[in-house]
């Protein structure tokens, strides 16, 4: 046997491109003549539109096109609702270009193709738009009034989506508790900021009709089925590519953005290539964004700390459309009693039209709300009722015996019951305990504040459910000359490492190097079977796929390779590029394996020779290929999950209050985390670890400011702080690994994992270290300087 | 049905200048709009796209290149400012399909790039520091000092930060 990869700390096949600089991103996509689009943007965030004049921007010297509702032919629609739901009703979806009304600040209007982009801006700044703007509430609670002004006059207080969700009886249960502990917690807004911006860039080639369109999406198959549909072209007419993408992290799987459609519009209309490259401050007032919600959130229990009901209502702001469907809601409603064996659960959400950029999921989707909810409820009542906050979670905690732990009643984001599959959570809880150092830290804290420091401990556990159907495929193909094997799957990468991991996996079945495994992922002219990148499930259901695929290419493998050698089966096996006689030093190569399962009337090179008609191992006793027989190694499969795979973690922290800048100094920082087996423990701890800085970002730094009029007030690198290495913390991270049962690799998903319970953990720890403080307890995300002050100067005054 | 296809204009109606300076080695000579970004001229003039832009307003640290020996951020600079300068690129800092550059190999075996869009104004950005110091200070805080100047969305920077020691070792820099 060949050494297993699987579990190895295999370094990445990509990177030397990278490095080198030798990435290709949309941008750089050389495409000779290309013309250059922007945008005008409604500086309002709610208004009527009364006039649009282009004249002035068109007869500038370097502009080729201007486009406004008027004149974009069959675009001038609402765009897909992607993601339907009975509770939405008349759901609103954007226009590609505002026809009569703006709905959000940066709201695209008309856009402008030119030579370039500096001259494409200049005439942006001319074209002429008479707005009457109408007034607006983007204060989600006050949204839904019956004062606020409506986003859309069809949805009475504004409201998108109502839905309640129930699991067992909660109504019985909340009598028979002891106590309840109540909280209102809130998270804000935020953004993906991936260091690439969106962008997409298309050619239309006039002479064979066929679209190209590169696109740094996470959906390249949606797309291109979108793109077909819209433009009403055969599906193999259009092929769209995913190539080097920098960074993803949710904004960029939601189809179509305006771009997506009018660059290839644009294209096919002028006969030259057309690229759209999003600059910062479009991505932050024009790409999609996610967080804000409002949690009211009760647990109801036993005076000794068992919860036998949870209740939470929550608004949701959705921005001023909802392509993407309740998706985020659902995930956080889904989510909302965490690893806690609580049989009785109300959950309702209103999901809230607010004059303001569309929200669809970033990293996370709706589960660090929930997570932040449900954990510092967990802590409150551990409090309310003196407990340790180690002891409640151990009380209500699912038991290793429990699983699959079934919330009857609550409906996943794949349509799906919530079935958590697998876990060790007791083991995970035991073990950071025991690693932050849990039994010593009431020591540290007293004599830390002997010395007027502020320390305190803070810890939150989470659960992600992964890998969503409802399919993924793979396509394997050994090649004859190179023996090299090339694996196509639909979906997209960002960074992960897709690459590697798809290799190890492919190289385990075929012995082959993991460096002789080259992927080609999200290009429709590869593979164009499958749906996305999202929810941590490209190594569950991709992964999957693949090795399905390549135990099928082994088979085949095999056995043409003991027709070979003339032996049995059995007695082949497959290592270090060669099919081998076990225990002999007899051996074929794949490469010579797939030629010869080829039949060949020329011989184009040597091994060639033995796959021609006059060979002698040819066959001459019937057609070269029986029935149902196909030509070479090669094949595709496919894996559906059957529901999604519950991975979890725990995060603790020691954290340290600054009394002079108010800032929290994480000290220590351990999280343990289960994504079932791992294919590669670097890749699996670099997802983690910048999920976690992620959540770091969102917990102290990182918040879209929005004015009253519905600017955004930070549109920027300078006044959105995205955290440098200065301040992300080292961290420990620490591996349990559960088999999932509901997939032959047995893996989870672990892309959003690390950003979930980051809030959660520093508000903790922050509570704990300020505990003497009588003041609400960091209830709400981000924490900031001031945040810190007023729970400090009150006392000070005192 | 096939419309005709409109002319375009070959140039804008800005102003421009003829620049001369040294690019990776190589004498380059260009007439350049004078409102033109150097990281523009760079990436869509010169065909060098290792130099990625991120942000346009000097923060982000993506389009890191080195002018006359120090890092810099291209998206900052006009190109017509950079007329009589030595410029160092990505592209010059690995040996044509040879190896890696003991940096760029040291973020390859610490697994300190995801996505690889600010990877190479990071690597530019530590060339510059590696170059200009005999000795590297290699503890966590200076590390990340070093790094404060480049931002990363994906890694998290505990990586990256273990390739900086790991590659002052290397080079004798620690």
């Amino acid at each position: 046997m060949s050494t297993r990869t699987f579990g190895t700390r295999v370094k990445r096949n990509i990177d030397p491109k990278f490095l080198r600089g030798e990435g290709s991103y949309v941008d750089d996509i050389d495409l000779p003549g290309v013309l250059h689009a922007t945008f005008v943007r409604s500086p309002f965030a709610r208004a009527k539109i009364s006039k649009i004049d282009v004249q002035d921007a068109l007869s500038m010297e370097g502009v080729m096109a201007i486009y406004t509702c008027d004149n974009i032919g069959k675009l001038d629609i609402e765009l897909p609702l992607l993601i339907p739901h009975d509770c939405m009703k008349d759901a609103r979806t954007q226009r590609p270009l505002a026809r009569d009304d703006v709905y959000y600040v940066g709201q695209t209007v008309a856009m402008v193709v030119a030579i370039n982009r500096y001259v494409a801006e200049d005439a942006a700044l001319l074209v002429d738009v008479d707005y009457e703007p109408l007034p607006v509430e983007v204060d989600l609670e006050k949204a839904v009034l019956d004062s606020a002004p409506l986003v859309h006059p069809t949805h009475p207080k504004n409201i998108a989506a109502d839905l309640v969700q129930v699991s067992g009886d909660p109504e019985a249960a909340m009598l028979k508790a002891d106590h309840v502990t109540k909280i209102r917690v809130e998270v804000e807004r935020s953004t993906a900021a991936s260091m690439e911006t969106r962008s997409v860039a298309a050619r239309y080639d006039r002479v064979s009709g066929e679209l190209t369109v590169w696109d740094g999406t996470q959906a390249p198959l949606t797309v291109r089925g979108g793109l077909a549909s819209i433009f009403e072209m055969d599906e193999d007419k259009v092929r769209v590519i995913a190539p080097d993408v920098g960074g993803g992290f949710g904004q960029k799987v939601m189809f179509p953005y305006p771009d997506e459609l009018l660059v290839p519009m644009a294209a096919m209309e002028l006969g030259y290539p057309v690229k759209f490259i999003e600059d910062r401050r479009e991505n932050f007032i024009g790409s999609n964004q996610e967080r804000k919600q409002i949690h009211d959130i009760e647990l109801y229990a036993t005076k000794d700390g068992e919860v036998l009901a949870l209740k939470d209502f929550f608004l949701h702001d959705t921005g001023a459309f909802i392509p993407y469907g309740i998706a985020i809601a659902q995930v956080a409603s889904t989510s909302i009693a965490g690893p806690y064996q609580i049989p009785n659960i109300h959950v309702q959400f209103q999901a809230v039209y607010t004059p303001t950029i569309t929200i669809t999921p970033y990293r996370g989707c709706g589960r660090p709300q929930a997570c932040f909810a449900i954990e510092r409820a967990m802590d409150q009542l551990a409090d309310d009722l003196g407990m340790s906050r180690f002891e409640i979670r151990r009380k209500n905690l699912i038991a290793d015996d429990q699983f699959p732990y079934v919330r009857e009643g609550l409906m996943f984001a794949d349509g799906l019951r919530v079935s958590m599959d697998s876990g060790q959570y007791q083991t995970a809880l035991d073990m950071v305990e025991e690693k932050i150092g849990a039994k010593d830290f009431p020591k540290l804290q007293e004599q830390a504040r002997s010395e007027g420091k502020h320390l305190g401990l803070g810890l939150a556990f989470y659960v992600e459910g992964t890998g969503l159907g409802p399919y993924e495929g793979g396509h394997i193909k050994i090649h004859p000359i190179t023996g090299k094997v090339y694996v196509n799957t639909g979906l997209s990468g960002q960074g992960q490492g897709h690459d590697t991991v798809f290799a190890q996996i492919v190289a385990d079945q075929l012995g082959v190097k993991v460096e002789d495994v080259i992927l080609t992922e999200g290009d429709s002219g590869a593979f164009d079977w499958g749906v996305a990148t999202f929810a941590s499930r490209a190594a569950v259901v991709s992964g999957n796929a693949i090795h399905k695929t390549a135990i099928i290419v082994r088979k085949k493998t095999i056995v043409a390779a003991a027709n070979m050698l003339e032996v049995g089966e059995d007695e082949v096996e497959l290592r270090d590029g060669h099919a081998w006689v076990v225990n002999s030093n007899r051996c074929v190569s794949l490469a010579a394996v797939a030629t010869a399962t080829n039949p060949l009337r020329y011989a184009f090179n040597e091994a060639a020779k033995a796959a021609t008609q006059f060979a002698p191992a040819s066959k001459h006793d019937g057609p070269a290929l029986d029935d149902g027989q196909s030509p070479g190694l090669e094949a595709t499969d496919y894996f559906s999950p059957a529901c999604a795979t519950w991975a979890y973690g725990v995060h603790a922290a020691i954290i340290e209050v600054d009394d002079v800048t108010c800032s929290a100094k994480v000290v220590k920082y351990v999280l343990i985390h289960d994504c079932g087996n791992m294919i590669n423990p670097t890749i699996v701890e670099g997802q983690v670890m910048g999920g976690l800085a992620q959540g770091i970002a969102g917990t102290l730094y990182e918040k879209i400011e929005i004015d009253e009029d519905g600017n955004i007030t930070n549109a920027n690198f300078v006044d959105f702080l995205v955290p440098y290495a200065t301040e992300i913390p080292p961290v420990e991270i620490y591996h349990l690994e559960t088999p999932s049962p509901l997939n032959p690799l047995g893996v989870k998903g672990v892309g959003e994992a690390g950003c979930i319970a980051v809030g959660a953990t520093i508000a903790s720890g922050l509570a704990d270290a300020l505990e003497k403080f009588n003041k609400p307890k960091f209830l709400s995300l981000p924490i900031t300087p001031s945040m810190i002050f007023d729970v400090i100067s009150d006392e000070a005054q005192n | 049905m096939k419309t005709v296809r409109k002319l375009t204009p070959s140039k804008s109606a800005d102003p421009t200048r003829k620049i001369s300076l040294t690019v990776n080695g190589e004498t380059v000579e260009r007439e350049v709009s004078v409102r033109m970004l150097l990281s523009d001229f760079i990436r869509h003039e010169l065909g060098l796209t290792g130099t990625h832009v991120g942000c346009e307003h000097g923060i982000c640290g993506a389009c890191t290149i080195i002018v006359n020996g120090e890092s810099s951020r291209s998206c900052t600079i006009l190109a017509v400012q950079s007329d009589g300068m030595d410029l160092r690129t990505i592209e010059s800092v690995a040996e044509k399909g040879g190896c890696l550059h003991p940096i760029q190999q040291a973020f390859q075996d610490n697994h300190a790039l995801q996505c690889g869009y600010c990877t190479p104004g990071m690597i530019m950005n530590i060339i510059s520091e590696f170059e200009s110091n005999s000795k590297i200070d290699t503890s966590e805080e200076s590390i990340r000092e070093l790094l404060s100047g480049n931002l990363c969305r994906c890694t998290g920077y505990a990586n990256i930060v273990e390739a900086v020691r790991d590659a002052a070792e290397r080079m004798g820099k620690n």
